[in-house]
């Protein structure tokens, strides 16, 4: 059974008034357990729209969303444990802070699950080594805290709950190179230690191929394709066209191709590059 | 639930209200406004609804949205209704029941008194759908503007409320956005007892405030670093230009407020 699954999904936003938008367009997605999902789309095609209904924030105006094979909105309250199931952290969470201490502001999922205590210690700790963020910040304002740090704790809010799908918009933007890959990092590191389903908005095409296992593609409100890295960038002519850029990589490998070197995987990492360039060295 | 705020709320348009001088426009609500007011007749208030009505056909804007203003202060054309309703008893008795003695005076007043606020709500109203609101300020800095002479400081002021206008989209959205992200770690604003709803909010306020004096920060900084000064020596991109339809416009209003008068009068004769 899929974690995830769409039937006929649409929203509409300011719908009945002149500024009413399609922004997702009977959208039909499947998204088994234990997948790392990239999604990524042009500025504006619906993935934020669409990751808002995964967890019950956005209702539907047509269409079904079902979570662990629980149809969504059939009963109202219900929906706050759907929350706790699928941890939604928005673009820019660090603007979400709110308590006094790091601490505090970690176990506020935590604390409206009511859990105990001494498990919210435990996952406030395990959160934040998670993320990154060494423990003798737990008593300072959040407020005090480096773009990236708040960033990091923002996430760890969401983390501390425990959720079976984790779901990231946009985890790394703002944030310089060397910040971003940690982040993704450590969140490829979380997946692979809890083995749960998470997925994340990027715009970056390197991001994604180099940490997801599923790629989704959105295109002007619509799913382009949802497949794996190698089928995704086996169509990057499509995706050029779209005014997607592929990876760097596949596109000087597709250029090699061009030019006659003889080359037939899809490369989308460096690393698979650097393998392939020295095969082909050796071979000669 | 915040998507229903409709302050100011603008309708892109290019019919000939939307193209009136913002300034004239102003004036000539003001001037319906003592119009409504100068009417003591239904047929001069009668005369004031065809005038809007006529102005609202023109305009374009569905008949849904005028409703729409209508909705929120339902309960004030209520409250006034009732008041007239069973507090003048004067007149002809229409009905009796223990102490409510409902008069034919009761009735009309209320009757005239609801006609006149929903003439003055569509008309007001009529003015913020057609005018964007930085049309508004820049119209109402101009009206102003001769209390400079008098040290009122008219430039800033208009300013001012154009920032506050341009910011109640911004902190609406801003305040969906936190909200949304406090739901998804499972924040509870909908049930549970008032202090518990109050204390609710602290996760909704707090960052709320904090991105709204960043956004401040930010705004200053950007319009110093633009070496905005105040008004002295402004020039502006759009010109106000009254041109034919304001007298044109200036004109049909002029006609209505006679019509109004003369309303008046024919009542007195039959
Ligand atoms: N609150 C809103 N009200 C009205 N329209 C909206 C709202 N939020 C988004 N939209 C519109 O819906 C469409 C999809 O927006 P969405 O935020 O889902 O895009 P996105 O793919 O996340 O873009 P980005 O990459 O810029 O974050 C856009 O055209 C946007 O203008
Ligand atoms: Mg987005």
């Amino acid at each position: 059974m899929p974690i995830i699954k769409t039937e006929g999904l649409t929203y509409v936003y300011g719908e009945g008034t002149p500024f009413c938008k399609t922004a997702v367009d009977n959208v039909d997605l499947e998204i088994d357990e234990g997948e790392l999902v990239g999604i990524i789309g042009h500025t504006g095609s619906g993935k934020s729209t669409l990751i808002q209904h995964f967890n019950g924030l956005l209702k539907p105006t047509s269409g079904k969303v079902f979570i662990d094979g629980e149809q969504l909105w059939k009963d109202k309250s219900r929906l706050r444990d759907i929350r706790f199931k699928v941890g939604l952290v928005f673009q820019y969470p660090e603007y979400q802070l709110f308590e006094e201490s790091v601490y505090k502001d970690i176990a506020f999922g935590p604390k409206n699950m009511g859990l105990s205590d001494s498990e919210i210690d435990k996952r406030v700790r395990e959160s934040m080594r998670m993320v990154g963020l060494s423990e003798d910040i737990m008593e300072k304002s959040p407020f005090e805290l480096s773009g990236g740090q708040k960033r990091r704790a923002a996430i760890a809010g969401v983390m501390a709950m425990d959720p079976k799908v984790l779901i990231l918009d946009e985890p790394a933007s703002g944030l310089d190179p060397k910040g971003r890959d940690a982040i993704l990092a450590q969140i490829r590191e979380y997946h692979q230690q809890k083995k749960n389903t998470v997925m994340m908005v990027s715009h970056s095409m390197e991001d994604i191929a180099k940490h997801t296992t599923k790629i989704l593609v959105m295109n002007k409100a619509k799913v382009f394709c949802y497949d794996t890295p190698v089928n995704v960038f086996h169509r990057s002519k499509e995706l050029e066209q779209m005014g997607l850029a592929v990876p760097q990589i596949t596109r000087v490998f597709n250029r090699l191709k061009a030019a006659g070197v003889p080359i037939e995987d899809d490369v989308y990492t460096v690393e698979f590059g650097k393998k392939l360039i020295m095969r082909l060295l050796e071979n000669r | 639930m915040l998507k229903d705020i409709t302050i100011g709320q603008y309708f892109p348009g290019k019919s000939i209200i939307h193209r009136l001088d913002p300034r004239i426009k102003i004036i000539l609500i003001v001037a319906f406004i003592v119009m409504l007011f100068i009417a003591d007749t239904f047929f001069g208030l009668g005369v004031g609804m065809v005038f809007v009505l006529g102005a609202f056909l023109l305009s374009g804007i569905p008949f849904k949205m005028m409703l729409k203003s209508l909705k929120p202060l339902m309960p004030l054309l209520i409250f006034t209704g009732l008041l007239n309703l069973l507090f003048i008893r004067t007149g002809d008795v229409l009905f009796k029941w223990k102490f409510l003695i409902i008069t034919k005076l009761g009735v009309t007043t209320a009757a005239f008194m609801i006609i006149r606020i929903v003439a003055l709500i569509i008309g007001s109203s009529l003015l913020t759908y057609t005018t964007s609101p930085i049309q508004l300020t820049d119209a109402i800095e101009r009206l102003f503007s001769p209390l400079k002479v008098i040290k009122v400081p008219v430039h800033e002021l208009a300013m001012m409320m154009t920032i506050a206008l341009r910011f109640i989209p911004t902190l609406i959205e801003d305040t969906d956005k936190i909200m949304s992200a406090q739901k998804a770690r499972g924040a509870d604003m909908e049930t549970g007892s008032i202090i518990k709803r109050a204390k609710a909010l602290v996760p909704i306020f707090v960052p709320l405030i904090v991105s709204s004096f960043r956004r401040a920060v930010e705004l200053a900084l950007a319009m110093e670093c633009r070496c905005y000064h105040g008004g002295e020596g402004r020039t502006r991109l759009k010109q106000l230009k009254t041109s034919f339809r304001d007298y044109a416009a200036i004109f049909v209003t002029a006609v209505f407020i006679t019509g109004v008068v003369f309303a008046d009068k024919i009542n007195f004769f039959i």
